[in-house]
C-alpha cells in the first residue's frame, strides 16, 4: 500500500451513503489518511483532496444536490476548488457539483425514468486531469452505476465548449470501447458519464470508482482514479 | 403576502416524466392530448416585507434555489393575504 501522505476529506451530508465506501478505499486500499467532514462543519481540516460521495443528500428533495449546495461545508469546498484544490464528486456528489456551479450542465431523470443499478463500461477520454493521469486514453473501465437522475444535459454551446476543451473525461461505451446509443444507459448527451472543469482539478462522474477498487467487489477498474490523485 | 412560483422546463429540454404522463393520457383515450410538460409549483408565504422587497427576494429565491436555470425557467406572482 502506498502512503503518499495525501489526506482525503470525505463530505457527509444527511443522506450520503457512499461515504464509508470512499473512506474504506482511501484508507484500507490506498493506505492514505482520511477524515469525514460533516456538512455543518466550516473547515476542510487540511484535506488535500475532497470527495463528495454518492447517496441521497437531503432526500433528493427539490432536485438532487440542490439543497446540499447551501450546506456550510460547501462554502469551503467552493473556495478550495476555485483555488485549484482537487474535488471529486461521485454520483450524488456529481449532482452537487453541477448544482453548485463548479461544473457545467445538469443531471436530469434517466431517459426511461428507471433507477438503474448495473455495471457499465466507460471509455476514458482524457488522461490530462489530476484524476486520470494513471489511466490509458481510449481504454475501457468497468464500474457500477446506481442512479435515477444521471442523464447529463447541457445546452449546445456548453456541450461544444466541453468537447472542444477536452472536458469530457468518461463516456458510456460498449466493452470494446465503442460509444454507441445501445451503450448509453440513461440518455446522457454524448454518452457523457463524467466531466471535469477547464483546469482539470474538479471531476464529476456518475459511475462509482470506489465500488470498483478491489477484485473482491468484481472490478479494480476504478482504483486508478484514486491512485492518480496520490501520485 | 404570498408568492406563487411556477417552475417549468425550458424549451428543448427532454422531459421523460411529461412524456410518461402524455402516454398515460393517450392510453386513457384523450386523443386531444399532444405534449405534456411537467413542472413545479411553490407557494411561499412572506412576512414583514413590502411588495417591492418581496419581489426582489422571490426573484433571488428562483435564481438560487427554486429553479435550476440551466434547464428551468420560473415566473411568479405576489398576492396579498395569507
Amino acid at each position: 500500500m502506498a502512503n503518499s501522505g495525501i489526506k482525503f476529506g470525505i463530505v457527509v451530508f444527511p443522506g450520503s451513503n457512499c461515504d464509508a465506501d470512499s473512506h474504506h478505499v482511501v484508507t484500507r486500499v490506498l493506505g492514505c489518511p482520511a477524515e469525514y467532514l460533516w456538512h455543518k462543519e466550516t473547515s476542510l481540516k487540511n484535506s488535500d483532496v475532497v470527495i463528495l460521495p454518492g447517496g441521497f443528500s437531503y432526500g433528493d428533495y427539490l432536485r438532487c444536490g440542490a439543497i446540499a449546495k447551501f450546506s456550510p461545508i460547501m462554502t469551503e469546498v467552493r473556495n478550495f476548488a476555485r483555488r485549484g484544490g482537487r474535488v471529486i464528486g461521485i454520483c450524488n456528489g456529481f449532482q452537487v457539483l453541477v448544482e453548485t456551479g463548479l461544473l457545467p450542465g445538469t443531471l436530469i431523470k434517466n431517459r426511461d425514468l428507471k433507477f438503474i443499478c448495473d455495471w457499465v463500461d466507460l471509455r476514458l477520454e482524457n488522461t490530462r486531469t489530476l484524476f486520470t493521469g494513471k489511466g490509458k486514453k481510449g481504454a475501457t473501465y468497468r464500474m457500477p452505476i446506481a442512479h435515477g437522475e444521471g442523464n447529463y444535459f447541457i445546452d449546445p454551446d456548453g456541450l461544444k465548449r466541453l468537447e472542444d476543451g477536452g472536458q469530457v473525461v468518461f463516456r458510456y461505451a460498449d466493452s470494446s470501447g465503442r460509444v454507441t446509443e445501445e451503450a448509453n444507459p440513461n440518455g446522457s448527451l454524448g454518452n457523457i458519464a463524467g466531466i471535469c472543469n477547464e483546469k482539470g482539478n474538479i471531476l464529476g462522474m456518475m459511475p462509482h470508482p470506489e465500488r470498483a477498487s478491489e477484485t473482491l467487489l468484481g472490478s479494480e477498474d476504478g482504483r486508478f482514479i484514486f491512485e492518480s490523485l496520490i501520485g | 403576502m404570498k408568492a406563487k412560483v411556477y417552475v417549468t422546463l425550458k424549451k428543448g429540454v427532454l422531459d421523460p416524466q411529461g412524456k410518461a404522463v402524455a402516454h398515460a393520457l393517450h392510453s386513457m383515450s384523450y386523443k386531444s392530448v399532444g405534449d405534456v410538460r411537467q413542472g413545479k409549483f411553490f407557494e411561499v408565504s412572506l412576512h414583514g416585507v413590502t411588495r417591492a422587497e418581496a419581489e426582489k427576494q422571490v426573484k433571488e429565491m428562483g435564481e438560487k434555489l427554486l429553479a435550476n436555470t440551466v434547464i428551468e425557467d420560473y415566473r411568479f406572482e405576489i398576492m396579498d393575504g395569507e
